[in-house]
């Protein structure tokens, strides 16, 4: 099932909080949603679960709007709000039994749809607790849990692995995967490490605009524009090598690098390498050219890039 | 009506779980007992077969309790957010409004139907006009199905139950009590129509046995008003967060 986001806009009193945002999202594909705190993320995400209307544009699920039928479209969707919020004094099974029949799971399937939730989100040893007296962990799955009991197409999660210790992070990341092979799935989060080990698109919004919509390899090829190299040269004077590299056509800034008195960090002009030019300068000084590697641009640089040229 | 009744059913569960539910029905029958058996203008006293005490002593004891129990209806899930995963499940905001509204009715009609032994004991010591004791707990449903759909506007438009716990109290007490005052001091047709307007007039024409169309509107408008307030206010998501 499609989701699409189409220039959506939205304010509270006077502040923008999403801007004229589009963005689509096929059936079978994990999206990550990031975007600095106070970027409008949440507020995306109320909008396609329908808990607000947006004051511009449309969201259409499956090619529903949620202006039109958005009881049609919350039947299709599994919600984990952000800071998983579940009634703390109830059983975990009559919680999940209430969610069960306000989605409209057939009377006869409440039970086993019960149990595999219980069992796929790892709580059968807790399955009579109640719920505030489990640990956040086991309230998160708690809430993946609910979310996930009327077998929706869409799923959408906002921040569901904050709070969770690196066990449990690893766990859930593996679970979201599993369950994005059938489904589609909306993450919202703003840990860059988490979004590039599930999903298959970023979507990254700042200041309620959309900065950036692609693969995570191709955000990272975007910032590899300029070739970053590290290299160790040694048998010359660390000063007049600084001055010789410097001097290169293609090189635009060489620094030192603290770890080894030879060795610089080299950023080349946009769209040039200078790796060739770097080699032929070491045999024309007969230097001994050690190492010459290529530094790889974190994701997290790409995303500061983005969020805060706006 | 089958989400409204899933909803209904939840709430009345969490009233029991929380003692709350148990707390209520023992402070109101030890109450009203009180008054109406040992103390005061008790049915001894007043040496007549008929429940005219016990219904003065519910009426005023209703009105206390009755915020207590609609404070938290949707202030809490507001306060926890667990409103935001309720209103994105596949139910209309008037279904949730309709299902918090029975839950706190049915809770009301199970602590009234624990005083008919209060009736039974009254038949069985004189001739008692069974009509009158009928209508009178009629009137007090339609009176505590008022006080709850204020209960709970107060409690839609804020996210701190004492907060609305007051508000209800304060909205409530002008039904209560100043509408009558204002109409015992002033004449014409604004004396009528505050005399109209107060909740306890309506109460009493239906305990003494004689309540008709008129109060039945009168309780219903207010019944409608409260709710579709709460309604609008549950609409307006991030109006008072």
């Amino acid at each position: 099932m499609e989701v699409s986001v189409e220039s959506v806009s939205k304010s509270y009193g006077f502040q923008k909080a999403v801007d004229n945002i589009s963005f689509k999202v096929n059936t079978g594909e994990i999206v990550g949603f990031l975007g600095p705190n106070g970027a409008g993320k949440t507020t995306t995400m109320k909008i396609i679960t329908c808990f607000m209307a947006p004051d511009e544009g449309n969201v259409t699920v499956g090619g529903i709007s949620v202006l039109k039928d958005p009881e049609e479209v919350k039947r299709h969707i599994g919600y984990v709000p952000e800071s998983n919020p579940l009634y703390k004094d109830m059983a975990i099974i009559d919680y999940l039994a209430f969610t069960a029949e306000i989605q409209g799971v057939p009377r006869a399937q409440i039970r086993e749809r019960i149990l595999e939730m219980v069992n796929v989100c790892g709580l059968k040893s807790e399955k009579h607790k109640k719920i505030g007296e489990l640990s956040k962990g086991y309230q998160q799955r708690v809430g993946l849990a609910q979310a996930l009991i009327h077998n929706p197409e869409v799923l959408i999660l906002d921040e569901p692995t904050s709070g969770l210790d690196p066990n449990q992070i690893v766990e859930i990341r593996e679970l979201i995967k599993k369950i994005g092979r059938e489904k589609t799935v909306i993450m919202c989060s703003h840990i860059l490490a988490e979004v590039e080990a599930t999903c298959d698109r970023i979507v990254i919004i700042s200041g309620g605009k959309l900065v950036a919509d692609s693969t995570s390899t191709s955000l990272r090829k975007q910032a590899q524009n300029k070739e970053i190299l590290k290299v160790t040269i040694e048998d010359g004077d660390r000063n007049v090598v600084f001055n010789k590299l410097k001097t290169l056509d293609t090189v635009e800034l060489v620094d030192f690098l603290p770890e080894h008195t030879q060795a610089f960090e080299v950023l080349s002009k946009a769209g040039s390498g200078s790796r060739r030019a770097i080699f032929r300068l070491c045999v024309e000084n007969s230097w001994t050219l050690t190492e010459m590697t290529p530094i790889e641009r974190k994701l997290e640089e790409v995303f500061r890039d983005l969020t805060t040229v706006n | 009506m089958n989400k409204i009744w899933i909803i209904t059913k939840r709430e009345l569960k969490s009233f029991f779980d929380s003692l709350m539910a148990y707390v209520m029905i023992v402070l109101f029958l030890g109450f009203s007992g009180f008054f109406t058996w040992l103390f005061g203008n008790d049915v001894f006293m007043v040496n007549q077969a008929s429940l005219q005490s016990f219904f003065g002593i519910a009426f005023w004891s209703l009105f206390f309790f009755i915020p207590a129990v609609t404070m938290g209806l949707l202030a809490d899930e507001r306060k926890s957010g667990t409103i935001e995963l309720l209103v994105t499940k596949p139910v209309s905001d008037w279904q949730i409004v309709a299902g918090k509204f029975f839950a706190a009715f049915l809770l009301i009609c199970i602590t009234l139907a624990l005083t008919l032994p209060y009736y039974f004991s009254v038949a069985g010591i004189g001739k008692i006009d069974h009509g009158a004791v009928w209508m009178g707990y009629i009137g007090l449903l339609f009176m505590s199905a008022c006080y709850i759909s204020i209960g709970m506007f107060a409690s839609s438009i804020t996210g701190n139950q004492i907060v609305a716990f007051l508000i209800s109290l304060f909205i409530g007490i002008f039904f209560q009590l100043v509408f009558q005052m204002l109409s015992g001091t002033s004449l014409g047709w604004f004396g009528a129509f505050m005399n109209y307007l107060s909740i306890g007039n309506h109460f009493e024409s239906m305990a003494r046995g004689v309540g008709d169309s008129k109060d039945i509107i009168y309780f219903l408008s207010i019944i409608i008003l409260g709710l579709t307030g709460t309604e609008l206010a549950l609409s307006k998501r991030n109006l008072f967060n």
